[in-house]
């Protein structure tokens, strides 16, 4: 019984150590890790600005994003991130607590609490989605003490309580002559709810609704035979405005005495020299519209008797902000015009046009862009006259608050929405330090020892531990800007939705320096967008002279073909080094080639939409280098709506047709075509290119080899049948089947095919070394799974003879060939998992020894680690003994989430949507960054860090402890030495 | 300083008591009368003959019981292997290294192990032999066990687990187009 005891719990102590968990300390939270909140580009804003208490403003995203913002500091006082399908239409507040949204093409209704953002109520509003979503919410409307919130979508209009979120009544539209409604307007003063809208785009509908019942009082309509485009924009209470379908005319719509009069003017005939192009801005003036045409934006009153006239023109790129009602009936508007490297606010007054009420000029930062959006807010001066502080986005995405002639926060939100990752080293620490440095921080050091050895003590005062935690936190090490012995110090290289590259330090997060890519800036002509990040010089030895620097690949247009835009970037410094844009062709693969030239500068493969490859660099050393690889060099492209894999070889010698020496034919070799009518292709996944193996054999118990299959030139392909690839619940079980697939992309051989009966997507997979892990729903048991595939190479099997290898007669380091089609055998298991996923990673470090950890972003956006071993097919119900020494677990039918190994611990990234591991030069550790609307960085030590000490070790207590031994050395020998005389004497 | 210097000096004199050299010209005293110096050398020889003879068979029985004693040891040690178990842990590890310390150390120590029991009568080839062969079986042992904790490289995981991944002819990239 006592042996039981005792080998259960050396039972226990040897799991316990063999799986390793991330729990940090709570003073270890900050220590390695960052994260940092961002929402977004703000498409709506709404001040809100109490008499009493925190100024604030609440703004909606375009990452679908609700937050109240601190006005003084722009800090988060709350936010909520709602779910990618979940698009917020409008925001507004009501009853001066309350914050409305209308999301998900106008069918949730949400109200949140102004101070802290929980949730109120929540209404979903039925009827058929449409684009277009309108809300209302009256400022000053009681029916029997409760204001209703007015909501049109789905061809009907819905009045809510904005109390409890309870209908109060519903109109259909889409019985009265079907009507598209563009605007309901609230006359003050009345009970009566105007609607107007365009039914089969020629007619224009007014109708009155009692607000109290939804009754229908009055419908009027009148036709215009010109037809009508775009929005209706209101003028005043009974004046509209609207352009014709040739979009050449301006329609002016009048609703007096119960009739509609309907007046056309020519733009031309307002505007001289103007063409088509025309669009009525939707910025709400009283009595004034604003119209852009191709060169110029106008400022058109209508006058009483319902003339237009032109007041101003003013500068196509000027950005106009809504009407804000000042006291006596009094509105404002801002206008902001960019100048070069400033920027012009002026705030004017709807009734007095001809001059500025106020006039700012803002420095601003050239890397900001252009201004995108304005709104205006005004507060009340000691003098009782108005100020007025307005919130700038920008062209990058960044958020600014203006009050004042002055920036009084920025908030780099362009970082909500990052696409693509890379790294980069830092430069080389140069030699020399001055000696009044170095005296200082040996000083700083040893005070900081000091005091930790007090900490260890357990002698600090409060005060002390306040600063050894700071000293901790602020450890100038970690934010140096020059490269590190371990590797831990980095820039991060973001390239985000809006063009601009940042660069971030992953010791404090800070950004180092950001870039508004000119090329990939969206003009009238063309619209641009970055799509993938590449590394393109990463100097070693000989070539450390220049900076390492990344090729951003970016499009102009929104189609396949349309031409491609790259550029060259400095990674230290972020200068754009060299341009195109546009390239003289399109890019639909970017293949990074593993050759580089003279210079370090990595070959790449752009493939166009015709299936041609053009190298870059372009240079003739490069042509040289490839001709001579070119005929191991083949790329495949997945046809995912075709359900087609095709595999492509490369031509070595030019043809006549192509444009220039580094264009480069391409030839169809191979193709799996996936029959359509049963598999759609849902995911694909290959190796990451930068992985490192360290071995190509496993050990297995009694030590046994088996032989990995290890080649990058492996795609792992998941396909379901065309039913299942709904959200979950569309198909039953016995019509969905997920197919998964592992190709080798070089001869189209499928190496492996496994059916997973009653399950489908989404499919969240990682490849690594020979084994991929991918994440599924299975149908029939409710649950979501997680299965493994290991891959091993049957052809090396045979290489066992001990005697053979210690001589190295073998052929193992061989070069192999896909074309010698090894043959290969697979293992396999699925387990049940908790989660769903959003996304899978998995650990990768210099050598690749350390073993590796799945990294799971989790449905609640969070990171997990898993260990690899979890999910490893040779996993068995009652493993042997032998198994069990070499680390293999117990089957269990579900997969452990241990709460310590969440790497974001107590953070969240929310709106997650990718996780990218960097190894460091350490072997144990590797670099894991996480983004999404929020970013977050930590670095993690799968097998713990077994090369290293940890940061916190006690340096001084080891100093201190040999310098007494030392000491106590030379004491006893001292002793000794007299005491051997003594001896000698007596 | 007078006195101690006169302490540590030599000696003034001394006397031999136990000069029992034979020949007559070394000494300056005669033989006292009645004693024959010949028959005590004749007497001394036989009786020096046999107890050299009981000497020489005492040294060859011992170096027999010295040359046996790593058996013993042999027999401890594989009871102690026994004990540790096949588990690569601290306390295996320790015995396993002595067992093959042991031997080593012995081995090289055989000459100073046999002698006291030297001797030209005496041969002590066989119980160095026996002596060596038991100290090899020691050793055997020792790398017996080596082999069972699974510290000697006699497997082909041991040698291949160090070669990189066979280089890849051919290169293919590409995926999903961008969008």
């Amino acid at each position: 019984m006592a042996m039981a005891i005792r080998l259960s719990i050396l039972l226990l102590f040897f799991l316990s150590s063999l799986i390793p968990t991330f729990s940090l300390f709570e003073d270890q939270v900050g220590f390695m890790d960052w994260h940092q909140r961002y929402i977004g580009k703000v498409k709506h804003a709404v001040f809100h600005t109490q008499k009493a208490g925190r100024k604030r403003v609440v703004v909606s995203t375009e990452e679908n994003v609700i937050a109240s913002l601190d006005l003084r500091r722009g800090e988060i006082f709350w936010r909520h991130v709602l779910g990618a399908n979940d698009v917020i239409d409008k925001v507004d507040i009501a009853l001066g607590k309350y914050v409305i949204t209308l999301s998900s093409e106008g069918s949730i209704l949400r109200a949140w609490n102004l101070p802290d953002g929980q949730m109120v109520w929540e209404s979903f509003l039925s009827g058929s989605k449409s684009f277009k979503a309108l809300l209302t919410v009256p400022s000053n409307l009681k029916v029997d003490l409760d204001s209703p919130i007015f909501v049109y979508s789905g061809a009907s209009l819905h009045a809510i309580s904005s109390i409890d979120g309870e209908y109060l009544w519903k109109k259909d539209f889409a019985t009265e002559g079907s009507t598209d409604v563009h605007q309901l307007i609230l006359p003050g003063g009345s009970d009566i709810l105007h609607v107007v809208g365009v039914s089969d785009s020629s007619q224009f509908d007014a109708y009155e609704i009692d607000f109290k019942s939804g009754g229908l009082l009055k419908h009027l309509s009148a036709s215009f035979p010109g037809g009508m485009n775009g929005e209706i924009l209101p003028i005043s209470g009974d004046r509209f405005v609207v352009l014709d379908a040739l979009r050449s005319a301006l329609v002016l719509i009048t609703i007096k005495n119960g009739h509609i009069h309907l007046e056309q003017t020519y733009v031309s005939d307002l505007i001289h020299g103007s063409s088509g192009n025309t669009v009525i801005l939707p910025s709400m003036l009283s009595g004034i519209f604003s119209l852009r045409t191709d060169n110029c934006i106008v400022f058109v009153k209508v006058t009483n008797e319902g003339k237009l006239n032109v007041m101003e023109k003013v500068d196509k790129s000027v950005v106009v902000s809504d009407a804000l009602p000042l006291s006596e009936g009094e509105q404002a508007f801002a206008l902001v015009q960019h100048g070069d490297s400033k920027i012009e606010l002026s705030v004017r007054l709807v009734h007095d046009m001809s001059s500025n009420h106020l006039k700012e000029t803002v420095k601003m930062d050239h890397e900001r862009g252009f201004v995108d959006k304005i709104f205006i807010n005004n507060y009340v001066r000691t003098d009782r006259s108005h100020g007025f502080r307005a919130l700038i986005v920008m062209e990058d995405h960044s958020l600014l608050l203006l009050q004042q002639g002055e920036i009084v926060w920025t908030r780099d939100d362009g970082l909500a929405s990052v696409i693509d990752v890379t790294t980069s080293e830092l430069p080389v620490e140069k030699v020399g330090v001055s000696v009044a440095k170095v005296e200082h921080s040996l000083f700083e050091w040893l005070k900081g020892h000091m005091l930790k050895l007090k900490g260890t003590l357990m002698l600090a005062t409060p005060e002390e531990t306040v600063a050894i935690q700071k000293i901790k936190l602020q450890n100038s090490e970690k934010s140096k800007m020059t490269r590190d012995h371990n590797g831990f110090r980095r820039l991060l290289i973001l390239l985000t939705r809006a063009g601009k590259l940042y660069a971030l330090h992953t010791g404090d997060g800070r950004v180092v320096w950001s870039t508004l890519l000119q090329s990939l800036r969206t003009t009238s002509q063309q619209q641009c967008a970055g799509l993938k990040l590449h590394q393109w010089q990463i100097p070693h030895h000989h070539a450390l002279d220049n900076n390492p620097s990344v090729l951003v690949i970016g499009r102009c247009g929104l189609s396949l073909t349309s031409l491609s835009a790259l550029s060259t970037v400095d990674a230290y410094t972020g200068k754009e080094l060299q341009s195109t844009s546009p390239a003289k062709h399109s890019t639909v693969q970017v293949i990074s080639l593993p050759f580089r030239d003279s210079i370090e500068q990595q070959l790449h493969l752009l493939i166009d939409a015709d299936k041609r490859a053009h190298l870059y660099p372009p240079t003739p050393e490069a042509v040289h280098i490839f001709q001579r690889e070119s005929e191991n060099v083949y790329w495949y492209s997945v046809e995912s709506e075709a359900g087609i894999l095709r595999g492509y070889g490369v031509k070595k010698t030019h043809s006549s047709n192509m444009p220039n020496d580094y264009c480069f034919e391409t030839r169809n070799l191979w193709s799996v075509v996936f029959p359509s009518e049963s598999e759609k292709i849902i995911a694909t996944v290959t190796r990451k290119p930068n992985e490192v193996v360290h071995t190509q054999a496993k050990v297995i118990a009694d030590e046994d080899v088996m032989y990995k299959y290890i080649s990058k030139n492996m795609v792992f392909v998941a396909t379901v049948s065309p039913k299942a690839s709904g959200p979950i619940g569309s198909a039953t079980p016995d019509e969905s089947v997920l197919v998964v697939y592992l190709i080798d992309t070089v001869t189209g051989r499928i190496l492996h095919r496994m059916t997973h009966l009653g399950s489908q997507g989404p499919v969240h997979a990682v490849l690594s070394e020979n084994w991929v892990v991918y994440h599924y729903f299975n149908l029939r048991a409710h649950r979501y799974e997680m299965s493994v595939i290991e891959i091993y190479d049957q052809s090396r099997a045979e290489n066992k003879d001990v005697l053979k290898l210690i001589v190295g007669k073998h052929n193992l380091t061989a070069p192999v060939s896909s074309y010698s089609r090894p043959e290969v055998t697979t293992k396999s298991q699925s387990y049940f998992f908790t989660h769903s996923v959003k996304a899978i990673s998995v650990t990768s470090t210099a050598k690749g020894i350390t073993s590796k950890h799945l990294l799971i972003g989790t449905i609640g956006d969070q990171v997990l680690a898993l260990d690899k071993r979890f999910v490893d097919p040779r996993r068995s119900l009652n493993p042997t003994q032998a198994e069990k020494e070499e680390g293999l677990l117990p089957l269990t039918d579900a997969l452990p989430v241990i709460p310590q190994s969440y790497v974001t611990h107590a953070f969240k990234v929310e709106g997650l949507r990718g996780i990218e591991t960097v190894p460091a030069k350490l072997e144990s550790t590797s670099l894991v960054f996480a983004y999404g609307v929020d970013l977050f960085y930590t670095r993690i030590a799968p097998s713990r860090t077994y090369d290293s000490l940890t940061e916190d070790f006690n340096y001084a207590l080891l100093l201190l402890t040999i310098v007494a031994l030392v000491v106590a050395i030379f004491v006893t020998w001292v002793l000794s030495e007299r005491k051997d005389l003594q001896e000698k004497w007596r | 300083m007078e006195k101690g210097k006169g302490v540590m000096g030599s000696r003034k004199w001394a006397v031999d008591f136990t000069d029992n050299s034979s020949t007559a010209s070394t000494r300056d005293i005669p033989d006292p009368p009645g004693f024959t110096r010949a028959s005590l050398d004749q007497d001394d020889s036989s009786l020096s003959r046999q107890k050299k003879d009981a000497e020489s068979n005492w040294k060859s029985q011992k170096a027999w019981e010295v040359a046996q004693a790593p058996f013993k040891n042999l027999l401890m040690m594989g009871f102690m292997m026994w004990m540790a178990g096949n588990t690569v842990h601290l306390f295996s590890i320790g015995i396993t290294f002595s067992a093959l310390w042991q031997p080593l150390s012995a081995l090289q120590g055989v000459g100073k192990v046999f002698e006291p029991y030297k001797d030209n009568k005496v041969d002590l080839l066989a119980p160095k032999l026996l002596y060596i062969a038991l100290n090899l079986g020691g050793m055997l042992l020792g790398v017996w066990k080596l082999n069972t904790l699974g510290l000697l490289p006699t497997h082909a995981s041991d040698w291949v687990s160090s070669l990189p991944p066979a280089h890849e002819v051919e290169f293919s990239g590409g995926g999903v187009a961008l969008n």
